[in-house]
Formats: C-alpha cells, sequence, structure tokens
C-alpha cells in the first residue's frame, strides 16, 4: 500500500568493485587456466582416453566419403572450437543487453528503467568478444578445425576435397564475404550499445526528454537491424558448423538461447547486486516481472526447439535427421544425455519451479532457476556445436576452463563498466513510474 | 421482499489517484467497503482494497492438466488401440506427434474453463437487466459502494468521503445485487 502513495527521492548510488571481488574474478580466471592446462595435457597425452577411433566413423553420416582425420591434433582443435563456443554463447548473451534494452525503450516501458544500467554493462562485452570471434575464425583457417567449408578445395570440381553439396553454398560461404558479414554484425552491435551508452550517460548529465526519444529511435533502428543479424550470425556462427545441414527454424533457435540467456544474466546481476545492499528500489514487483520474462522465454525456447525437433522427425529426410542422429545415440551414445539433459534443466526445470507467482517475487528461486538457465543453455550451445566439430573426441575439462576464463573476463568487464555510473539512471523520464512499479 | 434489497452509499470520484487516497483513508477509518467500480483497471487497487489473491490459478493448473491428459488420452486411445494405422513409418503411440495437440487442448481447456469459472464465481451471465449502481462508472467516474446498514451514520460517511476528494456521495438501494 505504501509504495502507491508516498513519495522516496531517489539518489545516485554508485557501485564500488572492492579489490576482493576483482580479486575473486581473477581466481575464476586463474581457475579456468588450471582447468584448461590439466585438459590439454590430458588430452595430449591422451590420458582416460578410450580408444574412440572406431566409435566416431559409427556416427559420423554426415560426414563425406572417407572422413579421413583431417586438422590440427585433437587437444588444439578442442581448445579452438571451445573458445568459439564460449566465444558465441557469451557475446550473444552480452549483446542480449542491449537488445533488452532497445525493447523497452521501444515499447516506452517504465519498469526497468532501474535495472537498465546492467543490461548496458552486459553489452560491455560486444567488443571483446567480436574481436575475439574474428581472431578464433582467423586461427580455425590454419587447419580448419571448426568450419568444414574452409577446407580448400571443397568447392573446386575435381579436387580430392571436393563436395558437391558444399560447393552448392559457395556463394554464401566464402572466407571474404563470411568475414565481411561477421564484422558488419559486430559493427551494428557496438554501434548501437555505444550509441544507447552515451545518450544515457549524456542523460545522467543534463536530464531532459531529448535523450530519451533518441534513445527510442535508436532502439528502433537498432531493432529491425538486430533481426536480420541475429538471424545471420546464428547461421554463419553456429549453423555453418553442420555445414551439409540446414534448418530454417535456427536463426530463432539460437536467438531464443542468447535471449533467454542474456535475462537469466540480468536477473543474476539485479539479485546479487541488491544482496550486496545496491538497487534498494528494485522491489518483488521488479523480480517478478524478470521472473516471468525467464519463465515465457524458456517455454518460447522449447516452443522453437520442438519446431525444429519435430518436422525433423516427422519428415525423417536423411539430410536432415542426421543432426539429431548424432545428438540422438550418434558417437555410440555420447551426446544423448545432454540431449535430455537440454530439455530438464532449460525446459522443465524453470518451467516447474517458476510456475506459482511466489516464486518469480523471491530472490533465492529466482538465483537458483537463472544459474541453472545460464548453464543449461552453455550446454545448449555445446550440443550444437560439438558433435560436428569434434565427433566423439569431445570432452568437459578443457571446455570447463575456457568458460571460467571467459566467465571472469566477463565480470570483470561488466563490474567495471557498472561502476562507471550511478546504478539508477537519475534523469530518466519513467524513473518514477519504475521506483512505484507493483504488479 | 425487503430483505433482498440492499442500500448503499456511493462515492464519485473524477480522479484515480483521489480514489486510490481516499480508498487507504476510508479503510483506516473502518468503513467497510463493499465494492470499487472503475472504468478501467487501477494498479495496486487490489492492495489497497486488502483484496486477497484470487484463487483462479489454482483453477488453471488443474484445467490444464485435465486438457493435457485428456489430449493424450483421445490421440493414444484413437491412434494407438481404436483405430491404429501407421502413419510416416512411425509407432503407433508417436508421443512427439501428440505434443502439438496436447498442448493446444491444454490451452484450450484452461482458457475455457478459467473464463467459466471466472463468471461463474464472479455471477455474471447475461441477463435481461444488469443491475448497475452507478452507469458512469462505465464512462469517467469512480463509484465506491459502501453497503449500509443501521450502525453506519449516512451523514458522517458523506463527510469522510467529501474529505477524501469524493465529488459526490449518493445513496441507493438495489434488489438482486
Amino acid at each position: 500500500m505504501a509504495t502507491l502513495t508516498h513519495q522516496e527521492s531517489v539518489t545516485a548510488e554508485y557501485l564500488q568493485v572492492s579489490s576482493n571481488a576483482r580479486k575473486r574474478f581473477i581466481i575464476i580466471i586463474v581457475a579456468g587456466v588450471i582447468l584448461l592446462v590439466i585438459g590439454l595435457l590430458l588430452a595430449a597425452f591422451h590420458i582416460g582416453e578410450a580408444a574412440h577411433e572406431g566409435v566416431a566413423a559409427h556416427g559420423a553420416t554426415a560426414g563425406h566419403e572417407g572422413t579421413a582425420h583431417h586438422g590440427s591434433p585433437i587437444w588444439i582443435k578442442r581448445l579452438l572450437v571451445s573458445l568459439w563456443h564460449n566465444n558465441v554463447f557469451f557475446t550473444g548473451v552480452s549483446v542480449v543487453g542491449t537488445v533488452f534494452m532497445a525493447i523497452q525503450y521501444v515499447a516506452y516501458a517504465g519498469w526497468s528503467v532501474l535495472i537498465k544500467r546492467i543490461n548496458e554493462a552486459m553489452s560491455a562485452w560486444v567488443l571483446p568478444g567480436g574481436v575475439l570471434l574474428v581472431l578464433i575464425f582467423g586461427a580455425s583457417l590454419i587447419n580448419n578445425d571448426i568450419f568444414h567449408w574452409t577446407l580448400p578445395g571443397i568447392m573446386t570440381k575435381g579436387s580430392p576435397n571436393y563436395d558437391h553439396i558444399i560447393a552448392g553454398k559457395a556463394g554464401f560461404l566464402s572466407v571474404p564475404f563470411y568475414l565481411i558479414r561477421t564484422i558488419s554484425y559486430i559493427t551494428i552491435w557496438v554501434v548501437f550499445t555505444n550509441k544507447l551508452r552515451a545518450l544515457s550517460l549524456a542523460e545522467d548529465l543534463n536530464g531532459g526528454t531529448e535523450y530519451f526519444h533518441k534513445s527510442i529511435t535508436a532502439s528502433a533502428l537498432f531493432l529491425v537491424l538486430f533481426a536480420v543479424t541475429s538471424s545471420m550470425s546464428a547461421w554463419d556462427w553456429v549453423m555453418s558448423i553442420d555445414t551439409h545441414w540446414f534448418s530454417t527454424m535456427f536463426g530463432w533457435y539460437v536467438f531464443a538461447s542468447w535471449w533467454v540467456s542474456g535475462i537469466a544474466a540480468t536477473t543474476l546481476c539485479v539479485i546479487i547486486l541488491k544482496q550486496m545492499g545496491y538497487l534498494s528500489f528494485v522491489q518483488a514487483g521488479h523480480l517478478h516481472d524478470l521472473g516471468k520474462f525467464m519463465f515465457g522465454f524458456s517455454i518460447f525456447w522449447t516452443y522453437v526447439w520442438f519446431s525444429q525437433f519435430m518436422l525433423i522427425w516427422y519428415a525423417n529426410l536423411p539430410e536432415e535427421s542426421v543432426y539429431f542422429n548424432q545428438r540422438l545415440g550418434g558417437f555410440n551414445g555420447q551426446y544423448t544425455w545432454l540431449f535430455f539433459f537440454n530439455l530438464l534443466i532449460n525446459f522443465a526445470f524453470p518451467f516447474l519451479v517458476l510456475m506459482t507467482r511466489d516464486a518469480k517475487r523471491q530472490m533465492i528461486m529466482l538465483k537458483i532457476v537463472s544459474i541453472a538457465i545460464l548453464i543449461g543453455h552453455w550446454f545448449d550451445f555445446y550440443l550444437m556445436i560439438m558433435p560436428a566439430t569434434m565427433q566423439a573426441n569431445n570432452g568437459f575439462i578443457i571446455e570447463f576452463g575456457v568458460a571460467l576464463v571467459f566467465l571472469g573476463s566477463f565480470l570483470l568487464l561488466l563490474t567495471k563498466r557498472l561502476s562507471q555510473a550511478s546504478l539508477v539512471p537519475l534523469h530518466h523520464p519513467f524513473l518514477d513510474e519504475s521506483v512505484h512499479h507493483t504488479t | 421482499m425487503t430483505s433482498m434489497s440492499k442500500r448503499f452509499a456511493l462515492g464519485i470520484f473524477d480522479d484515480e489517484d483521489v480514489l486510490l487516497h481516499a480508498i487507504e483513508n476510508v479503510r483506516e477509518a473502518g468503513v467497510k467497503i463493499y465494492e470499487v467500480f472503475t472504468p478501467f483497471p487501477i494498479h495496486g487497487i487490489d492492495d489497497a482494497l486488502g483484496i486477497e489473491r484470487s484463487r483462479l490459478p489454482i483453477a488453471a493448473f488443474f484445467l490444464g492438466m485435465t486438457g493435457l491428459s485428456f489430449a493424450l488420452w483421445m490421440q493414444i486411445y484413437m491412434l494407438g488401440f481404436d483405430w491404429p494405422m501407421i502413419i510416416g513409418g512411425k509407432p503407433h503411440i508417436a508421443l512427439p506427434a501428440f505434443i502439438p495437440v496436447a498442448f493446444e487442448l491444454t490451452v484450450f481447456f484452461t482458457c475455457h474453463g478459467m473464463v467459466i469459472t471466472f463468471y461463474t464465481i464472479s455471477s455474471l451471465y447475461p441477463r435481461w437487466k444488469t443491475p448497475v449502481l452507478d452507469v458512469r462508472s462505465t464512462d469517467d467516474k469512480f463509484v465506491v459502494a459502501i453497503e449500509m446498514n443501521e450502525k453506519i451514520d449516512l451523514n458522517h460517511l458523506t463527510q469522510l468521503l467529501r474529505a477524501n476528494g469524493a465529488s459526490e456521495v449518493n445513496e441507493k438501494e438495489m434488489t438482486k445485487f
């Protein structure tokens, strides 16, 4: 009752990133590096590795005749693929910060003003993530470790590597065009992220509604461009790994995965900041809305996942169903548990836990679910990328190590940007609405 | 038939913010509000009126479960036992193919069931003469209805409502309400 009628003055509050917190992030990175080194050593010396070679041919029906082992030694390949996997995941999650904010602007939404700075900070990773994408792509070209279509001669008739299906895609899948596309996506994302951030900071200084209207224009333009670039980046960065295979749902599928992870990351940041004593104006109502977003978009992800799965399962065309053959029972059942784990943690768990209103308003429930969603969608991307690149030679130690390194760096950058401006956008025209938000 | 009729004091308000404050103050003064009629939904009015949360979601859950069970039973019985057919080389009971229908029927049962439940418990149904306390509550006025009895002094109540921003206070008797 009280929240409706009384007025409290909102003041700026600044995040103090203690050296302790920064130390903790560096510990995460160091732990990741240690795990990574252990994993690399284990892989390089074939410790604890059964004879997988025979198994690999069993499930890999997608590969063309005589899939001889080409490329780098397994441990280098695993490192590269894992870098790519984590980078695609983290870059996607970080750009969702800007997308979320843009949607709130275009919708004239007031409730989210108090959490806007977290979205801005999340997007700090887009630029380094994009640079890394280009670098890792370059590194993968040396031995064609990630993308099968980069193999020399695969599109020239008469070459021993010739593959007529891939040759048919030569117009789209060429290295220069690929690089141009990737750099354009990243540029678009970075430009609009910086634009919205700059407008928001200028608004803090000068006030007025001018910045708000400019932000809406920028957001609307960005959303149109993002609709195209998110889909295309999904084809380029993830779907072209399974070069023979294609799915018209894929752009949505990857977007849904990024989007729900991004919302989970936002929620987790809000809760952690609130538990540290910041964001005192964020109330159960705001958490409730974030919880509804997580709940709803977990179902949305499942919807897209199922739409893709069912059509392929029903039609049972060899060139399509090979994708699920590999993941469901392929490579001696290597990925089968992940296939079901993916559905369990990304659909059943959030769906059942966040169903009631009370669960969406409690920090502990939201915290558990958002962590589960982030882990779950990391594995979702793992399942998208590993079977086509690593076949049966996948593993987890190197991959977890790389994930921790990325997580630590992501958090360092996020907290740095978060501490650079007031956590409350003081002169946002809808701030008052957000402070008095009830659901 | 006098037992069927009820007397109401109606406080008419012009502004939703004034209304919300008034509701809080009137309730604090110990007056029990029968119902508030507004032209549009007002955020936070449930809290201000102290209305308990609806148990409709619980009904929704069970209605959804009914729909889901019905859909699965129907398809499994029809395609698995009653008239088994081979479709696309799939097993008779092919669960992935049943999921779209199961989903749709879950939604169908839930939403229709919720509408019927809601209308029933709110006793809203089509009738010849709809009892309305003040027709302006469907246009631009906010109406606070307080049920009168011997213990309530109308003059005192009028003063209280006026002091809290009511533009007028009327009295109305309704039968079948």
